[in-house]
């Protein structure tokens, strides 16, 4: 690893992430819940999610995506049942919010990690007085030593960030589990208290 | 004819548990849910998915995969059509995806998800249309955001993959598909076959990919409208599905492990408490392993190796996958405490908490990780121990020091190619924030690895023949080790790699063949079954 490269970025120590940092990407938050749940699925062709996909009417599940080609992550279409509860509601809503939460973290990620790997990979290419691209045209690349700083100065740039991500994925993912819980449960309750009616029923009608 | 599997990062690294299931001929579900059957060509390094696998998987997947099973048997035997027709050609489109992945998986691509530059073989018939029998698929390196292909060439990488590449794959091209819109199809066609054969012609080094999209709008609306998925529990795949979700061959290793320490243990073997000490042992673990999987969703999805988890590809609900977490490690943990001794319920216990609370949060928070995670997979093999002996012995301290040495040269070598996908992910790991930490910490375990041995014989755990014998081993690690020392790139880094998969398994074995004979007050001068006479290369005493 030359010192060029190394000059480039600083720091090592096994914890740089100040935890206690400023929390919370508001920015994110604000983002997402500008998208955040509708109940109809044409609703989910916005700018960011490509697929206008429309599930058939008679479908009574959720139904799942491919992965957006920004953010990796499946979109999912929820599917609205007639009497729908007021938990289940909820339920809904908190996954759909959640998912693009998800999806605007991802996406910015990743566009972001890709702009600053090209730029790191100019800057170097630069130094070395070569060109963006060589003699057949192809673009030139670094060596995996090379990158490595970069990577290794992304992960120390966005710690503090990574942090907070996860600390609210977890947090979401731990609410989404438990409503999804409340509602199951509630759901086989009332299954059984309408089978239990109907028995009670039953021989009277 | 020659089998066919999947093209997919995970076989680079051997270890996850979807390797397993990419070795079978899978419809429809490679990469990503393509409903057309899709058979793809597996990068076989000297991964641990097996051909016999593959094979048994075949017809297992006939079985399981109903709806399938018609598509299944078309699309093999179109195959089979398209390589008596032309094998040569076959084989060229099969041969450029050699060793390919190495080099891409260090490409900067958003669309990790997407198989971005695995060449699919796609075979698809038609009936209606005549002209379309079997169609080649390349799926894009998709650049509507302004980023290229970076390629990270390593000399001696590339240089393989010249010589294995005679096909040049104008890989960001989209090739192909809808069999299904006929008239899209006709169009897309054409200009299809002109990019094979150029494909064909070219010939040339793959670091560049020209950017030609084919495929028109509609086509690829249509092909992405065709993937989703209705959200329902398919009975069928469960098993499947459970597999992976407990990363079954993660699971079976750390049973084994288990199952060695329960073996080494000085004490009349018991099958009973041998047969319920490893079941416990391997519910526990695929407890573990779905309740990480439960966490890790969105940087499983931006990861190649780890994006065709159940969980990411929406197979099941969270809240299933936390179901199966507890009725395994429930069960587990009580057959644990209950049938075997409670020490060990509590090692159990002990060890999912590890893992789920601890290794898996700090993954992304420190580099410490590693070392936690080396504790981790200490601690089955003192579990076995203990399951015998009721005890926390000397010597099942120096079985889960073996465990804890290995970790450090298999998980570094793993992480080192990976360095990419760790940073995007977020992921702080030794390989990417201190590499040259990486690289000593390997070597220095790997050394370890020798002294452990050199223990076996003081501590009353193997006879002094067990040092000699793994000495060959442990100094071909120890070797491997120093040469990713020296070298710390990618093909260093695999070979490490690829030894420790099988070097544990085979340290173990060899304890158990120079395991100590228990001379106890009754006069029993051999122990159990389980220790059968020394290789003959030992010199007897």
């Amino acid at each position: 690893m030359s010192g060029k490269t190394t000059g480039y970025f600083l720091r090592r120590s096994p914890w740089p992430c100040n935890l206690l940092g400023p929390l919370h990407m508001r920015r994110i938050s604000a983002n997402a819940s500008c998208r955040c749940s509708s109940s109809e699925p044409t609703k989910q062709g916005n700018s960011v999610k490509i697929s206008q996909f429309i599930p058939a009417a008679e479908s009574k599940h959720d139904w799942v995506g491919p992965p957006h080609r920004l953010s990796n992550l499946r979109p999912i279409i929820y599917h609205i049942p007639e009497n729908e509860t007021e938990l289940e509601k909820q339920l809904r809503t908190l996954r759909q919010e959640t998912e693009d939460w998800n999806h605007a973290f991802w996406t910015n990620q990743n566009i972001t990690f890709n702009k600053e790997k090209d730029a790191f990979v100019l800057s170097q290419l630069k130094e070395k007085g070569l060109t963006e691209r060589d003699e057949k045209g192809r673009k030139r690349a670094l060596n995996s030593e090379e990158m490595a700083v970069f990577y290794k100065h992304f992960l120390d740039e966005n710690c503090i960030r990574h942090a907070n991500y996860n600390k609210d994925w977890y947090r979401r993912n731990f609410t989404i589990t438990l409503l999804m819980g409340r509602v199951a449960f509630h759901s086989v309750w009332r299954t059984l208290a309408e089978r239990r009616g109907w028995k009670k029923g039953g021989p009277t009608t | 004819m020659r089998h066919l599997k999947c093209a997919c990062a995970v076989c680079l690294t051997g270890s996850d548990s979807h390797a397993q299931t990419r070795s079978k001929w899978r419809l429809a579900t490679c990469e990503e849910d393509i409903r057309e059957p899709a058979l793809c060509y597996k990068n076989m390094y000297k991964s641990t998915c097996s051909r016999l696998t593959g094979l048994v998987g075949v017809s297992v997947n006939q079985k399981l995969f109903g709806r399938n099973a018609i598509r299944n048997h078309k699309s093999a035997r179109s195959l089979l059509q398209m390589s008596r027709r032309d094998p040569s050609q076959w084989i060229h489109h099969l041969n450029f995806l050699k060793r390919q992945y190495v080099m891409r998986s260090n490409n900067a691509l958003y669309q990790r998800a997407k198989p971005k530059q695995t060449a699919i073989l796609t075979v698809l018939e038609d009936h209606r249309d005549d002209g379309m029998d079997s169609q080649i698929r390349q799926v894009p390196t998709i650049d509507h955001v302004p980023m290229v292909t970076d390629v990270t060439p390593q000399p001696e990488t590339t240089t393989t993959n010249m010589t294995a590449t005679p096909v040049s794959s104008p890989v960001s091209t989209v090739v192909a598909l809808a069999v299904l819109k006929p008239p899209s199809s006709k169009t897309v066609s054409p200009p299809q076959t002109k990019v094979v054969s150029s494909a064909a012609e070219s010939g040339t080094e793959m670091l560049e990919v020209p950017h030609v999209q084919v495929e028109s709008d509609e086509a690829r609306e249509a092909r992405l409208e065709r993937q989703w998925k209705e959200l329902k529990v398919d009975l069928a795949e469960l098993p499947d599905v459970y597999a992976k979700l407990s990363k079954i061959k993660l699971t079976a290793l750390v049973v084994w492990t288990a199952a060695a320490g329960f073996a080494m243990a000085p004490v009349p073997f018991d099958p009973a408490t041998f047969f319920l000490a490893s079941l416990g042992t391997g519910l526990a673990s695929c407890t573990a392993n779905s309740i990480n999987q439960y966490f890790e969703v969105p940087f499983d999805s931006n990861m190649n190796r780890t994006k065709n988890r159940p969980l990411v590809r929406g197979q099941i609900s969270p809240l299933h996958a936390v179901g199966f977490a507890l009725v395994c490690g429930v069960p587990g943990i009580t057959l644990l405490t209950l049938a075997v001794n409670p020490l060990t319920g509590a090692l159990g216990a002990l060890n999912i908490f590890l893992y789920t609370c601890c290794y898996t949060p700090l993954k992304r928070l420190s580099i410490i990780n590693t070392w936690v995670g080396a504790v981790v997979g200490a601690i089955p093999p003192i579990m076995g121990w203990t399951a015998a002996t009721g005890a926390l012995d000397p010597g099942a301290l120096l079985l889960g020091g073996f465990l804890y040495c290995w970790q450090f040269p298999h998980f570094n070598a793993l992480s080192w190619n990976l360095r990419e996908d760790y940073s995007r992910g977020g992921y702080r790991m030794m390989s990417v924030t201190h590499p040259g930490m990486c690289k000593r910490v390997a070597l220095r375990h790997s050394l370890g690895l020798i002294g452990l041995s050199a223990l076996g014989p003081v501590l009353d755990v193997t006879t002094w023949t067990f040092p000699l014998v793994s000495l060959p081993i442990n100094l071909y690690i120890s070797y491997l080790a120093f040469r990713f020392y020296q070298k710390g790139d990618r093909s260093s880094a695999r070979k490490l790699f690829f030894c420790s998969l099988w070097h544990l398994p085979m340290l173990l074995l060899l304890a158990l063949t120079c395991k100590k004979s228990r001379t106890d007050k009754e006069g029993v001068a051999k122990t159990s079954s389980l220790a059968p006479a020394p290789l003959p290369l030992a010199v007897q005493n």
